[in-house]
């Protein structure tokens, strides 16, 4: 009760009816949709979850990071692989995955904030990390190398394997957009959320008045890193299939980061409302585009969009939405 | 193309799905709709045209783009409805693209060139029960996984390499002209590497007259293959056997002609790259006398001679290769399953499927036929040397338009003109 | 060390030397844009790409040598880097990084998948004989296109130097980039330096890529490997300098071959970022970058 209390705090009750309504709407989805919307809700979901975790270290701390693919792959490939090789399920191998990513996450961060690289060259840092990484699986035969690595597709639902059909895929990444939804909230009603923002905002600032600027900028990252791992480890089971080119590509990395821009950088809906619109836009285009029967007419229908948002809303669509209907959650 | 009818009501479906997705409007409507439609057979066709695999995936849909009027010459009475999908060379959207099509009605599904989209492809298709006909994916785990809604009409990497090493003996024999070392050039990609695997693992059961001196795998993204041939040449190796994409392809020739490297031949060992048209073009006269053993069109049937005719029309710029030749076999399996069940239930029509014999179609090789794991096992490897700008069977001779020239010869050689 | 690896290694660095010009001239046009405004060109590979392209239909249907279209192509990507500026990147100067990488790449999409939508997925080259000459130096063998590509790459970054160190609007440029606000002080006019950072920044890239299509066939999809490449090299070198620009494709272009060589050759852009990573750890304002950021 306390918990939920803490969650709801000074959140305007219309809000908490929308909320309530959107869950049990979503709870009872796959029920209503077909297939096909199940799946685009399914990438939804998705991206708002690793959007979610994304956000956490450049939305809530500040720290531009571009190379997050590197702890999704690494997650997939760890669970992946435990499971190929020796049959250890998911659940347990998610643990092995997040702790590799996390610790991945530790030396990038540490390296980078440790020589106080911050913006664009922190950026940097992290796209040669995951791509130097993008290499090293190419050639690492236990993998499958640049080959790929396969899981047996088995449809018949089996939990303690996360084997099974959309459907459950559905609930677990939804699952875990909740649960990133409510651990960011309180990481951000916490004393080490408002440190964070306090390093955004200006990190020398925040070192004079005596915040622990390292360490919760590796806080950041290293919680950042596992969610996203977490991710990894779903998309692996779900696809049943890796291949370093696009596990660790600098393409997913940027995918990764759209979703909370477009939404609203720092904000906790941000990264949901970006992954519908982002997605939602998406598939609109793709229908739109088949009448003009011209190769990459979609993208250009994509970039002109993400161009117009930019121009017009560099905060982001929700700040906008959120003060339109008077939900107020704005960025921090 | 699709009738404009088909259009609307997928759109219609759409917009009501991007507004509705979150409040759980009901969309049952959608898909009584899009089940009452007529009784043509409908084939979603899934390919990546755009993104990365953007080239091969438009030059796959143009087989298939021809492939009524192919039908109509060879007086097959069927008209088949095809719909295209774009993959944008990402399993993800390969799979929300099957599951789109299968919502809109397809009765059976084809692609999707790449290994990774269509494994994505596979299971949608098992978990809804409907069949897909995989024109190209070389990855043997693909018939591997025990689906029993998927049929494959294009080799797997061992296939292809067995049979193509095969051809090497055969390319040897005809000319009288045995090399006794060979270098393996690949690129580092997951086809790349399934070959490279392939052939390192066969190589030693197929008692084969040279021994492979090196391996020599390079990046992807590859700018310039200087120091790669380089060390190519240093083996000293009488035969080059290249595992290349298109633009590695142009890159590794031109650097073969700057260092003067004349191996006595290049032997594509089912890659593609050596083939293709763009690399014919830019190369010129260097690009002739290579050799690819890949599956081919084959030049004395007729189906071919139409699908070639219909092709050209059509596409005058472009050149029918193995891509068209395998998608538009996919369309025409598609449309003997139909003919077979005459019916568009999916059980039916797989059942169909797992029963063809084609005796009629392009790619040489035996009938169409599936085994049991859903694999064509009777296509058959040819030799297709580029001879006048023009990739031309030189092998199996009975598929031969023109006999073979081996030794390649010298780059400053008078028959390249 | 026998005299045949010598010679394999020599000749790998010669040709690293010959490519890492044109490498530096791309990277040059980032550096100038980063230097003077503090805007990343997120989409600058894909500016190469177009002139790359450009180049290539010059050649395919006009029949002119990318070598001679080349300054057209420049002054064709000067006027619209300008027109980009003035139009769209402008407002964003000063603003959150993450805003000003969100609105370039949302350019580079367009970019490339107008290159996609106009000139098609095939890969497009240029065919000169010169491709499959050579010059013969005592052992040595250098490229002939990668030596006159080199060749022009250097007059170019010649050109440059002299128009920021002798012109008059060159000098305003430094001094806007120098400091801003004294720029304003004695009254530049900022906005229109910009424009023309911009618009130099892109006409370097537009004449890499006419050099660039010489050497290697273009597909749209080149772009966002050649915006890393850039970025690689404009790090290692110094962001914000000119010289460090050069020094820095050199060094990627001589360390990718010599890797190429030394060990398995596709691992050898994991030298790069290998190279990338050291310098911003150990030198993070670049080999020859002035100030720390």
């Amino acid at each position: 009760m306390n918990l939920l209390r803490r969650l709801t705090d000074g959140v305007p009750s219309r809000a908490l009816w929308c909320l309530g309504l959107l869950l049990v709407g979503l709870l009872v989805a796959p029920a209503v949709l077909g297939k096909y919307g199940l799946s685009v809700l399914i990438l939804i979901l998705y991206f708002a979850y690793v959007g979610q975790a994304w956000n956490i270290m450049m939305g809530f701390a500040g720290q531009l990071s571009l190379g997050h693919a590197l702890y999704a792959g690494l997650g997939g490939y760890i669970a992946a692989g435990l499971f190929f090789h020796y049959g250890i399920g998911p659940w347990a191998g998610l643990f092995v995955a997040v702790a590799a990513a996390s610790a991945a996450g530790a030396v990038v961060g540490y390296l980078g904030f440790r020589f106080s690289l911050a913006g664009v060259y922190f950026a940097l840092l992290t796209i040669a990390f995951s791509e130097f990484t993008r290499i090293a699986f190419d050639h690492w035969g236990w993998v499958g190398g640049s080959g790929g690595l396969f899981l047996k597709v088995d449809a018949t639902v089996n939990l303690l394997n996360l084997r099974g059909g959309p459907i459950l895929f559905y609930y677990v990444i939804l699952a875990l957009a909740v649960g990133a939804f409510i651990l960011c909230r309180l990481l951000l009603e916490s004393r080490l959320g408002r440190y964070w923002l306090a390093i955004r905002e200006d990190a020398e600032a925040a070192q004079a008045v005596g915040v622990p600027v390292l360490r919760c900028k590796m806080i950041a990252v290293v919680i950042s890193a596992a969610m996203t791992a977490l991710a990894g480890v779903w998309n692996a089971f779900y696809y049943n299939n890796l291949f370093p080119e696009t596990a660790f590509a600098m393409g997913r990395s940027i995918e990764f980061t759209l979703a909370p821009i477009i939404g609203g950088l720092g904000t906790l809906f941000g990264p949901i409302v970006g992954a519908v619109v982002l997605t939602g836009l998406g598939e609109i285009f793709t229908d739109l585009s088949e009448v003009f029967h011209i190769s990459g007419i979609k993208q250009i229908f994509y970039g002109l969009a993400l161009l117009i948002i930019v121009m017009y809303r560099p905060a982001g669509v929700w700040p906008w939405l959120a003060d339109r209907f008077g939900f107020g959650e704005k960025r921090r | 193309m699709t009738g404009r009818n088909t259009f609307t009501r997928r759109r219609f479906g759409q917009a009501t799905l991007a507004g509705t997705a979150l409040l759980g409007a009901p969309l049952p409507i959608r898909q009584a709709l899009a089940q009452g439609g007529p009784a043509n057979l409908k084939v979603g066709l899934l390919l990546p045209t755009s993104g990365l695999q953007a080239q091969i995936g438009q030059a796959c849909r143009r087989g298939a783009d021809v492939a009524n009027e192919v039908f109509a010459d060879m007086k097959m009475p069927v008209k088949i409805d095809i719909v295209n999908y774009d993959t944008e060379t990402k399993p993800d959207v390969a799979r929300t693209q099957a599951e789109k099509a299968i919502d809109a009605g397809c009765h059976m599904l084809v692609g999707a060139f790449d290994s990774g989209q269509t494994i994505a492809i596979a299971q949608v298709c098992e978990q809804r029960g409907v069949p897909l006909i995989v024109n190209i994916a070389a990855a043997p785990q693909i018939t591997e996984q025990g689906y029993k809604f998927v049929v494959r009409n294009f080799p797997t990497a061992p296939m292809l390499i067995t049979g193509a090493l095969a051809l090497h003996k055969e390319i040897f024999k005809v000319s009288g002209k045995t090399p006794k070392t060979a270098v393996l050039m690949s690129v580092n990609d997951t086809f790349g590497t399934s070959m490279i695997n392939g052939i390192k693992a066969l190589f030693p059961k197929l008692d084969m007259p040279y021994e492979l001196v090196d391996t020599i795998s390079y990046d992807p993204a590859a700018k310039d293959l200087a120091v790669e041939v380089g060390k190519a040449k240093a083996t000293k190796a009488e035969l080059l056997l290249p595992v290349s994409r298109l633009n590695d392809a142009k890159l590794l020739v031109q650097e073969m002609v700057k260092q003067r490297w004349e191996p006595m031949g290049v032997l594509n060992p089912g890659a593609p790259g050596l083939y293709e048209q763009d690399f014919l073009k830019t190369m010129g006269k260097y690009g002739e006398f290579m050799i690819s053993n890949v599956p081919w069109l084959d030049p004395k049937s007729a189906m071919t001679q139409s699908l070639e005719k219909r092709h050209a029309a059509k596409y005058p710029n472009d050149q029918l290769d193995l891509n068209g030749g395998f998608t538009f076999e996919g369309i025409l399996i598609a449309a003997h399953a139909w003919l077979t069940a005459k019916s568009t239930k999916p059980g039916d029509l797989m059942e169909a499927l797992r029963k063809s014999k084609i005796d009629q179609h392009v790619m040489i090789g035996g009938p169409i036929q599936f085994d049991a794991k859903g694999q064509n096992v009777n296509i058959k490897a040819s030799a297709v040397e580029n001879l006048k700008r023009k990739p031309t069977v030189v092998l199996p001779l009975e598929s031969a338009a023109a006999p073979l020239v081996f030794p390649m010869p010298s780059w400053n050689d008078k028959r390249r003109t | 060390m026998t005299s045949d690896f010598l010679l394999s290694l020599a000749q790998a660095i010669t040709k690293g030397l010959l490519t890492g010009m044109v490498y530096g001239l791309m990277a040059l046009g980032l550096s100038v844009i980063f230097g003077v405004m503090r805007v990343v060109n997120f989409a600058h590979g894909e500016l190469m790409v177009v002139g790359m392209y450009l180049a290539w239909m010059g050649f395919e249907y006009l029949q002119v040598s990318p070598m001679l279209s080349l300054p057209l192509i420049a002054a064709v990507f000067f006027v619209a880097g300008y027109a980009l500026q003035r139009g769209v990147i402008s407002p964003f100067i000063g603003r959150p990084e993450h805003q000003q990488f969100l609105l370039l790449l949302a350019i580079a999409i367009l970019l490339v998948n107008a290159c996609l939508a106009i000139a098609g997925p095939d890969s497009r080259g240029v065919q000169m004989e010169s491709q499959f000459d050579s010059y013969e130096l005592g052992p040595l063998v250098f490229d002939a296109v990668r030596l006159h590509a080199a060749l022009v790459a250097v007059a170019i970054a010649g050109l440059l130097w002299l128009f920021f160190t002798r012109t008059r609007i060159g000098k305003s440029i430094r001094a806007a980039a120098d400091n801003h606000m004294g720029a304003l002080v004695v009254g530049l006019d900022v906005k229109r330096l910009y424009a023309f950072t911009f618009g130099v920044g892109a006409a370097c890239v537009g004449a890499a890529g006419a050099l660039m299509i010489t050497i290697i066939p273009v597909t749209p999809f080149l772009a966002a490997e050649y915006t890393l490449l850039a970025f690689v090299i404009v790090i290692v070198g110094g962001l914000g300098s000119m010289t460090g620009a050069l020094l820095g494709g050199l060094l990627i272009g001589v360390s990718e071959a010599v890797a190429g060589l030394l060990l398995q050759p596709s691992l050898k852009s994991m030298v790069s970022f290998g190279i990338l990573i050291l310098v911003l750890l150990l030198r993070p304002q670049g080999l020859l970058g002035k100030n720390s950021q």
